[in-house]
């Protein structure tokens, strides 16, 4: 059974992540002159994962700035333009450049609100994609999303689908707060049914998603984890067992309470992530459940991530260290 | 001499006392234990802030690094605020969250100090992007130490600047030392303007910081090239008469070098200037500079009897 997002509208089209995040940026950039892009490869290459195929001729080298390849000033300028007053979506090609920019995100779009008494705000969306099993080796294949979360002043957007990519886009561009929007570099060609007749289609922020109800157990997961989720719920469910997946969709904020409601009803837990294990989303979900809600739990919160070591290039041994859906269901069998 | 009239520039020499007087008394203040954190005096550099901030128009915007409190005052930000700030208290401009380093005044273009070395360059080209973007006619003074012109946010930033033309002027106040690294130490060009021609970009001259009409006049300039044509990287070659921050044991220079310096004090040098040349009387700056103490008297008056941010504060402009 598949609970999908609340959809106020009654068209909707099927349509790629890719053509979602396309469409929502697109939308954006006629709704608003104060929208614009910037990045890496975002204009007369079109994008490196191909979001912004047509741009740079459709609105121009003002809206749709190609950069140099400098993670620093991408991040660090588009924060700069945001404080004042313009709508900046900068580009980081994938998440693991983004470690150049750690300064200008963490240091910088994050605390200018705070660290001068409110007087500037910073709503910069910085846009980048995550996750290994590309055989790109240790560099290239991290999922940090964690570090960026740690961070109060910033929120982190981590969506799974097409209809979500689409909504909370919009949400992140339309948010006066500085949101790293991570895509999943695997997920592009993902297909699901989009809202199509409402350009004003947003999420709201920090709001997690129950994408498919169960009773017995509760995998909680959010990016390409929870893709691997739903097969895992889908093989669990041939034996009997119903599994509850919730889609976080946020890292920051957390939505807490919908993780302590599920569990509260299925009183079991396997938190999917394809970060490492160490200090990661698990064990965050794992505390704040059995801080919040010790009394339901019938059995340990279990962890299923990448393994603890640097990604390799070799195929099969990659494969080997990510999470996959028979992980996922062993790790449901070990507590139930 | 600048096209300033008399009243201006005493209104100048104004600034840079009273600039002198508020970081003495913050020097003070530190060591009652009443400013805490790291304290960045500009004592020794007034002539470069004063010069630099009133050089631009009041549509334009700056940014600066830690040692900020010369700008904020130059910009005629009230210094009741400014001490506030220094003091932690809900009355600063910051509202004591930002401290010492992090001065701010959002109506008076002035988007703060910043603590961490070039974090600040790419933030103000992003202002001076909205000028481009929009066809706004106003430009960016970003300055920035000695030290900043060494990290990578320096090499990005004024690239950028220049692909893109921004209205940017960066204005390198070489004090000679970044803490206590000698510029020769740490660059392989020491004459920094020389910089520029790595990235296509107008070199401008290196000024000399200690003589505020000096700077002023090759900052005005630098900031019309900039909102015409595109971004100028220059210096204003100065000198701080005290430690980097508090607690500095200065083993990098000599006490000989420090008062050579000081008596080329640009206070001074600027003041015998007005009697000569501008007919200023001894008598109106001694009245100044009496001012300028009462003023900073009135300003940790006002710190002193502000009241502390609250627990509840912790919690506010997390986010918007």
């Amino acid at each position: 059974m598949m609970a999908t997002p609340a959809i106020t509208t009654t068209a909707t089209k099927r349509m790629t992540i890719r053509e979602a995040l396309s469409q929502a940026l697109r939308e954006e950039l006629n709704r608003d002159d104060r929208v614009f892009l910037m990045g890496e490869e975002i204009g007369v290459w079109g994008g490196t994962y191909a979001v912004t195929r047509g741009f740079f001729d459709e609105f121009g080298e003002r809206r749709v700035r190609d950069t140099p390849i400098a993670e620093m000033v991408i991040a660090g300028a588009a924060a700069g333009a945001a404080m004042a007053g313009l709508r900046p979506v900068a580009e980081i090609m994938t998440i693991n450049f983004a470690f150049l920019a750690l300064d200008a995100i963490v240091n910088h779009a994050a605390k200018v609100h705070y660290m001068f008494g409110g007087q500037f705000s910073c709503p910069l969306v910085v846009r980048t994609t995550t996750g290994g099993g590309r055989q790109l080796g240790a560099t290239h294949s991290h999922s940090p999303e964690i570090i960026f979360a740690h961070f109060p002043g910033l929120y982190v957007c981590c969506p799974a689908t097409a209809s979500d990519a689409y909504g909370l886009l919009k949400t992140a561009i339309r948010n006066d707060n500085p949101v790293l929007f991570v895509e999943h570099s695997t997920l592009y060609q993902k297909r699901d049914e989009v809202p199509a007749d409402d350009p004003d289609y947003t999420l709201p922020v920090g709001k997690s998603n129950i994408i498919r109800e169960g009773k017995h157990v509760t995998l909680v997961s959010f990016s390409k984890g929870v893709h691997i989720c739903l097969e895992a719920a889908e093989k669990l469910a041939q034996e009997g067992i119903e599994a509850e997946v919730v889609d976080l969709r946020w890292l920051r904020p957390l939505d807490t309470d919908l993780l302590i409601e599920s569990f509260k009803k299925t009183n079991r837990m396997v938190v999917v992530e394809e970060g490492h294990a160490l200090f990661g989303v698990g064990a965050e979900v794992a505390a704040q459940v059995t801080e919040k809600a010790f009394d339901w739990m019938d059995a340990p919160i279990k962890r299923v991530t990448t393994i603890d070591a640097p990604l390799p290039y070799a195929r099969e041994i990659e494969q080997m260290a990510l999470p996959d859906a028979n992980k996922v269901i062993a790790a449901v069998k070990e507590i139930l | 001499m600048a096209d300033l009239s008399k009243d201006e520039l005493l209104d100048m020499y104004y600034d840079m006392v009273l600039i002198r007087r508020f970081e003495e008394k913050s020097e003070e203040l530190y060591q009652q234990g009443k400013i805490g954190g790291f304290l960045h005096l500009y004592i020794g550099q007034e002539a470069t802030g004063v010069g630099a901030i009133r050089a631009l128009r009041p549509e334009d915007h700056f940014f600066t690094a830690y040692r900020d409190h010369g700008v904020a005052i130059a910009r005629g930000i009230d210094i009741k605020g400014l001490m506030a700030e220094m003091l932690g208290k809900s009355t600063g401009v910051s509202k004591g969250k930002g401290g010492s380093m992090h001065l701010a005044s959002r109506e008076h273009n002035f988007w703060g100090g910043y603590a961490i070395v070039g974090g600040h360059l790419p933030l103000a080209a992003g202002v001076a992007l909205r000028a481009r973007y929009n066809n706004e006619d106003f430009g960016v003074l970003c300055m920035m130490g000695d030290g900043a012109t060494n990290i990578g946010y320096f090499h990005e930033s004024l690239n950028l600047s220049a692909v893109w033309d921004l209205p940017v002027v960066w204005l390198v106040e070489n004090n000679q030392y970044g803490m206590g690294t000698a510029v020769e130490r740490a660059s392989g060009v020491t004459e920094i303007v020389k910089k520029a021609a790595a990235y296509g970009m107008k070199e401008g001259p290196r000024a000399d910081g200690m003589d505020v009409l000096a700077t002023y006049d090759a900052v005005k300039e630098a900031m019309e090239y900039a909102r015409k044509t595109g971004p100028v990287l220059m210096e204003a070659l100065t000198y701080r008469f005290v430690g980097h921050s508090m607690g500095d044991p200065e083993r990098y220079r000599t006490k000989d070098e420090v008062r050579e310096y000081q008596e080329g004090d640009p206070i001074g040098k600027f003041g015998a200037s007005l009697t000569a040349k501008r007919k200023a009387k001894k008598d109106e700056l001694v009245a100044l500079d009496k001012k300028a103490a009462e003023e900073v008297e009135a300003a940790v008056r006002f710190a002193e009897e502000s009241p502390e941010p609250t627990y509840e504060d912790l919690f506010r402009d997390i986010y918007v």
